[in-house]
Formats: structure tokens, sequence, C-alpha cells
């Protein structure tokens, strides 16, 4: 999983020695770092929809993999822009401070990190399962941001990003469904159910 | 990449020339596409030939005239000029063709002609990106008279001494490159001299973030990236850009006493 996952790395370095980025290498590899990013986000918040409209347990236990995939894609996507930026830290808190696009897509990184930090048992032991959940709900706030962050960043077509956002916003829809205890008379939430 | 042997003239920029297969295959032509790559693998759907250009509007002499017989009015000429796109990267590109200025001379523009508005070729057939509406078609650009008469304004038939390749586009296309490359029309089927200034494709897509002058100027950011740096293709790092992407001491004076900031 986690080596099938690190696969897009190996062909981005592989495209980057033979020349198949194309004239404007960077900016490819800052571009499809940051689909992959999103997209693994997606996927990460497609588990839990995913197991109650099915009942299948097997896309619970692959959900930490995805997420610490999309964090580990959004630090190299974020590598990469600084790298692109001569790692000018003024030139970057300029573009953080001034420009929402890199705000929104600065913030989501950020919100990741606590994330990252917090995907052990230790970790969810150490908080208390409620406040681990709670914290982990930030994934929500990410995943938003980065959908916005894309949004803005294509120049004019917004097909793709509107593509993410409803897919997103589709995701949020069954969980809140789900959620919505007196719409459903006669039926608790499974306690299984883990809130994320 | 050695082009040009030719000693460089007053207005061609001694930087190296971007190879020839990174200008013809890494291209903003949204007739053909969204991707830098639509316009290279879709261009052989673009027929050049015959191809006529309608000059009309502020003209003494209103006409259609076939492309082979306007190129043939004027000597033409290598200009080696610097191409900044407002996406932040930029070429280096060996433009065959003929001043604007001497075009528009020899259209005898009328005392009321103060803008020249070029129109692009409105054909999905050949302009696959034509069939979304993801701009409104055809693409349509223009300069203030003033502007259309500086000598560094250039219409290019030409790349690299070779005929001018579809994406890069044929068969006529503006070369103004003190402006964004956004301003550089490709493909015009017309030329109209008019009294107000024209509305302009991405000045109408989004105002706030395309001006109708579009002059390369690190100081005004896009509201959503940085101007003050570009890539030169072929390059990883960045380089500073530089007001009227270097042209300043010959264009600067276009503009004296002009907002630059407001008239972005």
């Amino acid at each position: 999983m986690t080596v099938g996952g690190l696969l897009p790395v190996a062909v981005l370095l592989l495209d980057a020695a033979t020349g198949q980025l194309g004239a404007n290498p960077i900016q490819r590899a800052t571009l499809q770092t940051g689909l992959l990013t999103l997209a693994l986000l997606v996927l990460s918040l497609a588990c839990t929809p995913l197991r109650l409209l099915t009942g299948w347990t097997w896309p619970a236990r692959i959900r930490k993999t995805l997420g610490l995939l999309a964090f580990g894609y959004a630090a190299l996507h974020f590598l990469i822009y600084l790298f692109d930026h001569g790692f000018d830290l003024s030139l970057m808190t300029e573009d953080v401070l001034e420009r929402p696009f890199i705000t929104a897509g600065f913030t989501a990184l950020l919100l990741l990190v606590p994330l990252a930090l917090t995907s052990t048992p230790r970790a969810v032991k150490r908080l208390g399962f409620q406040r681990w959940t709670r914290l982990h709900q930030l994934a929500y706030v990410a995943v938003s941001l980065g959908a916005l962050h894309y949004y803005w960043g294509v120049k004019k077509d917004h097909t793709q990003p509107l593509i993410y956002a409803a897919v997103i916003a589709g995701l949020f829809l069954i969980r809140l469904a789900r959620r919505a205890p007196n719409r459903r008379p006669g039926r608790t939430r499974p306690r299984t159910a883990a809130p994320d | 990449f050695t082009r040009p042997a030719r000693p460089l003239g007053p207005y061609d920029t001694s930087e190296a020339v971007t190879p020839y297969a990174q200008a013809t295959s890494y291209n903003n032509f949204y007739e053909f596409g969204l991707d830098k790559g639509d316009p290279a693998r879709l261009a052989g759907s673009l027929k050049t030939r015959p191809w006529t250009v309608r000059i009309d509007g502020e003209v003494r002499k209103p006409m259609t005239v076939d492309i082979d017989t306007l190129q043939g009015w004027f000597p033409l000429e290598d200009r080696v000029y610097r191409m900044r796109c407002v996406e932040g990267w930029s070429m280096v590109m060996p433009w065959l063709g003929f001043p604007l200025a001497a075009l528009i001379r020899r259209l005898e523009p009328t005392s009321k002609a103060k803008y020249v508005q070029f129109t692009a070729l409105l054909d999905p057939k050949q302009f696959p990106g034509q069939r979304q509406a993801v701009l409104k078609w055809p693409y349509v650009e223009g300069l203030r008279l003033d502007e259309a008469l500086h000598p560094l304004a250039f219409m290019a038939v030409g790349l690299d001494g070779r005929v001018l390749p579809g994406q890069n586009g044929a068969p006529l296309r503006l070369a103004v490159p003190w402006k964004y490359g956004f301003k550089s029309i490709k493909s015009v089927v017309r030329i109209t001299l008019t009294e107000k200034q024209p509305q302009t494709t991405w000045a109408l897509a989004a105002p706030q973030e395309y001006g109708f002058y579009a002059n390369v100027n690190p100081a005004v950011p896009h509201p959503r990236w940085s101007q003050a740096t570009e890539r030169r293709i072929g390059e990883l790092g960045r380089r500073k850009t530089l007001p009227f992407n270097g042209y300043a001491e010959q264009v600067a004076g276009l503009y004296n006493g002009m907002d630059l900031r407001r008239y972005f």
C-alpha cells in the first residue's frame, strides 16, 4: 500500500531524469504533487462514507496510510515550491500573507502536520479517542482548503477543481446524512461508527 | 542552438534563444486546448493557406487581403525578442516578420483611429478548444495606436527562419515584447482600426486580473501570484522580471503620466 502510494514519486523522478516533464519541469512537478495530495486526501475522506454505505471494513484500515501519503505529497509539493523560489523565506512569507491562493494551500499543509504527528495508536491513547477524533476533523478543513487552493491556482478552466469540490461536498453530505439522528427515527448511530 | 548568425539589430536581445523544440511544444493557445502540449499536438488541424486578413474600421481603404500578398508588402526581418508569459515563465523567440507600424501606415488610418483591434480565427473545426466556452471566442486583442506604431511592435509570420508553426500562431501573429504574452494574439484574421478601446478577451474574462495594457511589471502582482520573478524555459531557477520585460528604455515613454498600477 505504502509502496504503491510512493510509485508516483518514482515515476516523477524517472520522468525528470529522462526529460519527460516537458519544457517547464518544476511547474509540472508542482502540479503533479499537488494533485496527488488532493486526490489522496479525498480518498482518505472517502473511507468512512464507503464503510457506512457498504459495511466493508477494509476502507477504514487503509485510511491512515492514505492520510500519511497525502501529507507526504503535500510536504513534497511545498518543498518543490520552496526550491522554485530559491528557498527565499521572505518571498514565501510574502506569498503566504498576501496571496489567498498560497495562504489556503499553506494553511492546509499546516493543518495536516498535527494529524500526521498523531497518526500512531499511541497518540490516540495519549489524547483519548474523543479528543483525537476532534483533532482529526481538521482533515475536513484541510481538504476544503486544498480544493480552494487548486481552484484559485488554475488560470481559467475550473472544471477539474470543481469536480474535486463536488466529490468532497458529496462525501461531506453522506457523513451528515448518516449522522443526523432525528431524520432516522428508531435508529441510533452504530457504536462502532467513529466520527472522524 | 546558435541562431542567429546575422548581426543583432537594435531591437534584438543577445540572450540565448529558447531551443526550437521547447518554443514549439510549450504553448498557451487555448483555441487548441488548455494544456501546454495541446497546441503542438493538435495544430495539424489548422489550415493556414488559403488565409485572408480583413482590414477595416477607421482606415481609408478597407480590404480583405491574402496572407501571401500581405506579407509580400514588406521585407521580412528577424527579431530576437524576450517573451514573458503572465503565468511567470519566459522564452527568447527568434521571430521573422515585419514591423506592425509599416502595416498600419500602409493602411492609412483616418484621424479617428485611436486603437488597433486584432481578431483571431473563429472556427471550432480547426480550433477544437473553441468547442468549449473557456473564453469568449474569437480571441480579441488590441493596442493603443501609438503602441502599435512603436518600432518594437511586430507581426510575425515565421520562427527561427522557418514558416511559423500552427502552435505558435500561424500564419500571422502579433509580438509585443514589453507586454505579457497573451497580448500577442495568434492566427489573426482581422485588423480593425477603432476609435474606442477594444474589448479584449482576457480583460473581459477576468477584469481584476488582466488589464488592457498588460505591460510586464514586476511591481504589480497578479492577484493570485507574484510577477516579481520568472522562469526562463530551460533554466531551473528563477530570474528577476524587469519592468516592461527589459524594454523600459524604449517604451516607458509611451506611458508617461499614467498610473501603471491602475492601468495594469
